[in-house]
This record gives C-alpha cells, sequence and structure tokens, in this order.
C-alpha cells in the first residue's frame, strides 16, 4: 500500500541552515545541511527538502554545491525550493542532483513557467508551491515569502498549475505557519478533493497528530514541516511509530 | 576489477543518482550518450526520464536502440529503471509509440486511480525469483514515481509487484533483461542493494 510520506524541510542560506537547531548541537558541523540531511534519512524521511533563501549569486553556488553533496550520499528523494525563475534555473538544480523543483512565485507571475518545466524534465520533476492566506471566506494565493497578493484563489490556482502540468502541490497555510497549531485542513481539503495529483501540507505542525489530520481530515499525500523536527520535539521516526498506531500507512 | 556499465544518457535527465548508486554498489559507471562507447561496457542501464516517445527518438537517432537490441541479444545484463522499463515493451500509449521490443507487452496510462502519478514510498510483493531481488526481503519500501504502467504478455515476466488501488508490476523481465518501475536510487538502502544485485550479475 502507498505510504504517507513525511518530509523534513531545512531552510538554507549561502549553503547553511539558518534557524537555531537547538536538538542538533551534538552533531559535528550542525550548521551543514548535510549533517542534518543524514540524521533525517536515518530517522526514516521519505524526501528532504531544502528552502533557499540565499538572495547572492555566490550563495546560489553553495546551494548548488549543497544539493550534490547531499545526493552524493543520500539515496532518498530531495526537493529544493527558492529561487528558481527559468528552466535554466531548473536544469542547474537537477543537474546538481536535485530530483524536483519546486516554484512558487515565479510561477504565478508566469504560469507557463509550469508548461515549460513539465515539457522538458517531465510532470514528476515539476512542484508548485502554493502560499495560501484565508480572507473573506475563501483562500488567496500570495507570493514573495507571503507579502504580495495575486489576486487569485488558492483552489482555483491548484487546478489550472496542474492543468499547466505540475506533478505535485505544496500547498502552506500562511496563516498557521508559524504557530504550531496545527495544518489548515479545511484549505488542503478544499485543494485535495479538486485535484488529482498528490499534495503536501506545510504549515503549522508541531505534533504527529497534526501529521494524522492533515492525512485523514485534510487527505494530504504527504506532510511537510521544520521546526518540529529541527528543535527536537519529535524525530521522523517516533512521527512515523504514531502515525502506524493510528492506521496510517508508513514507511517504518 | 569493478564492472564496467554503461549509463544511457538521453538529455535532460538527472543521473546524479544513478552514477552514484553505481558506485556505490562497486561498479564503473560510464554516463554516455555514444553507442561506441556503450558496446564496450559489460552492462547497461537505462534510466527514467522524459516522455517515451521522445526518449524513443532520442535512442533511434542516436543508434542507442539497435545497441540495447544487440547487447540484450549478448545476454549481458541490461537495467532499465522506470521510464527505462517501459520502453523495453512494444506498444506504449504515451504519445503513442512503440518502444524497444525487448519484452513482450506494452505500456498504458494509470487509470482509475485517485492521484496521477502514483508517487512515493510502496510496498513489493515479490512474485518469481531473480538475481535483481536478492536478498531483498518481501514488503520492502520503494520509491515509486510513474503515470505509465508496463502489463508484460506473460506472468512469467512479473517478477515483484506492489499494490496502489489496485496490482502494479514493480519489477520485469527475463534473463538478464531486467527493470524496475521504481527508482533504485531513490530508495534507500534497498534500493541499493538491487544495483549491488545488478553490479553482481554484470560482474560474475
Amino acid at each position: 500500500m502507498l505510504t504517507r510520506r513525511i518530509i523534513p524541510c531545512m531552510d538554507v542560506r549561502d549553503g547553511r541552515v539558518v534557524k537555531n537547531y537547538q536538538y542538533f548541537t551534538a552533531l559535528p558541523d550542525a550548521g551543514d545541511p548535510v549533517e542534518l540531511a543524514r540524521r533525517y534519512n536515518e530517522q526514516g524521511a521519505d524526501e528532504l527538502a531544502y528552502l533557499d533563501i540565499t538572495a547572492s549569486v555566490e550563495g546560489r553556488k553553495l546551494l548548488l554545491d549543497l544539493v550534490e553533496r547531499t545526493a552524493d550520499e543520500l539515496f532518498i528523494p530531495l526537493t529544493v525550493a527558492g529561487g528558481i525563475r527559468s528552466v535554466e534555473d531548473m536544469q542547474a538544480v537537477l543537474h546538481a542532483g536535485a530530483d524536483k523543483i519546486a516554484i512558487n512565485s515565479s510561477a504565478a507571475l508566469d504560469p507557463d513557467l509550469i508548461a515549460r518545466g513539465a515539457e522538458r524534465f517531465g510532470s514528476q520533476c515539476v512542484v508548485v508551491a502554493i502560499d495560501a492566506r484565508r480572507e473573506d471566506g475563501d483562500w488567496w494565493v500570495y507570493v514573495r515569502g507571503g507579502r504580495t497578493p495575486t489576486g487569485r484563489r488558492a483552489v482555483e490556482w491548484a487546478m489550472e498549475a496542474e492543468r499547466r502540468g505540475a506533478g505535485e502541490l505544496l500547498v502552506t497555510s500562511i496563516d498557521r505557519d508559524g504557530t504550531g497549531e496545527g495544518y489548515d485542513l479545511e484549505l488542503l481539503h478544499s485543494i485535495c478533493s479538486s485535484v488529482g495529483i498528490p499534495v503536501i501540507a506545510s504549515g503549522g505542525a508541531a505534533t504527529p497528530a497534526h501529521f494524522l489530520e492533515a492525512v485523514t481530515r485534510g487527505m494530504a499525500d504527504a506532510v511537510l514541516a521544520a521546526s518540529m523536527f529541527h528543535y527536537g520535539r519529535y524525530t521522523v521516526r517516533e512521527a512515523k511509530e504514531w502515525m502506524r498506531a493510528h492506521d496510517v500507512p508508513v514507511r517504518l | 576489477m569493478r564492472p564496467r556499465i554503461g549509463v544511457v544518457d538521453y538529455g535532460a535527465g538527472n543521473l546524479h543518482s544513478v552514477r552514484r548508486a553505481i558506485e556505490a554498489a562497486g561498479g564503473e559507471p560510464l554516463v554516455t550518450a555514444d553507442p561506441r562507447v556503450l558496446a564496450t561496457t559489460d552492462g547497461i542501464v537505462l534510466p527514467g526520464v522524459g516522455s517515451a516517445r521522445s526518449a524513443m527518438d532520442t535512442l533511434d537517432r542516436a543508434g542507442i536502440s539497435d545497441l540495447l537490441r544487440e547487447h540484450a541479444a549478448s545476454g549481458r545484463p541490461l537495467l532499465g529503471v522506470c521510464l527505462g522499463l517501459q520502453l523495453f515493451f512494444g506498444e506504449n500509449e504515451e504519445g503513442p509509440t512503440t518502444g524497444l521490443g525487448l519484452l513482450p507487452g506494452r505500456v498504458a496510462r494509470l487509470r482509475n486511480r485517485s492521484k496521477v502519478p502514483h508517487m512515493g514510498w510502496n510496498s513489493l510483493d515479490l512474485c518469481s525469483q531473480s538475481p535483481l531481488l536478492r536478498d531483498v526481503p518481501a514488503g520492502s519500501y520503494v520509491y515509486f514515481v510513474h503515470s505509465y504502467h508496463v502489463l508484460p504478455e506473460s506472468e512469467r515476466d512479473v517478477v515483484a509487484a506492489t499494490d496502489y488501488e489496485g496490482p502494479l508490476v514493480a519489477v520485469a523481465g527475463r534473463g538478464s533483461v531486467l527493470g524496475t518501475q521504481f527508482h533504485p536510487e531513490k530508495s534507500g538502502l534497498v534500493g541499493l542493494a538491487i544495483y549491488r544485485n545488478f553490479v553482481g550479475m554484470v560482474g560474475g
């Protein structure tokens, strides 16, 4: 049976992780994303994600080096998000060893980029990331780190992204992100029941119970979390054991 | 000496992990689109990227299709991964196109599933003995991502299956021509064991 995936996400700037990872202070180099990636792999992570928040050309080179070092060593899928604006950017990241690229602002501003990427590399490589905020009884797509409204409805944009060739969606609730209150289950449910491609839930997870509701009530295919793992509240394995105990199929 | 294993490079795809997995499994990978170089190898991996039709066009144009048929006929091991496995068969709905015809059967779009592609970790049901799956326990999880699937004519060519709202072929082939619908280079330690088995088939 197809298992539900758990995906730890690391924020990276200039090739280094940016948050304070208390739990990993015992690692020889806790700022090195590869060290963290290795640890998550040992815990049973199903995939890994790097969100690059680098602004400089030099930082981008460091990211590509990081992707290559990760893919050299870890044989699980790796997604890279952040700063991908063109087919050439996609090619550079995929060539370095990433399996999927996630596009967010660039897709909303240039929706044809989804199709160009899918045509060149296959839909399975192209993840469209949607940052949604709840306003006036609907969800609206924001870009540029959640600062700029696009005027698009999230569910409609999800359907359009699928139609244009996205292979997967990464859906983040801006309202819930960083709150630890759990995913926006209604948002997930609305999108998951409107598209026929896999959906990754993001934004708000603090406990394995949040994972469980995301895949049951939210109907998500995968869950992404950052601080919940980084701060050591739960290991990936603990989260999976908890899900299995609640009859969710996971890879253990 | 490490067995020399050709990796067919047909353009857009990420072959980084395939190359690294072969190295980790004890082989010497040669990533190339040149049939003359492929002809010097002891085994070949046909990886999975892009669409079936453009892949077949590229393979035909570069003279790789004929090389692969000769390679298979000589009894040297050939491993197809994902799209690579699908190209071993004949009639292919994606395009549509016609594959290499190394194995009897066809390729069809995944239908009547709640989500397509079939993406993620799924477990293996073992159907018949194969050196490729030596020491891989039944129930092992491997990573799939595909929208088309293979339908071998003969049950005997099904080595392993998986269940995604119905049965799907996960490993198929006969003799030295074998392929996986999933990505062993993305399937952690289980996947590396499969590459080690393939390198072993090539080397011995």
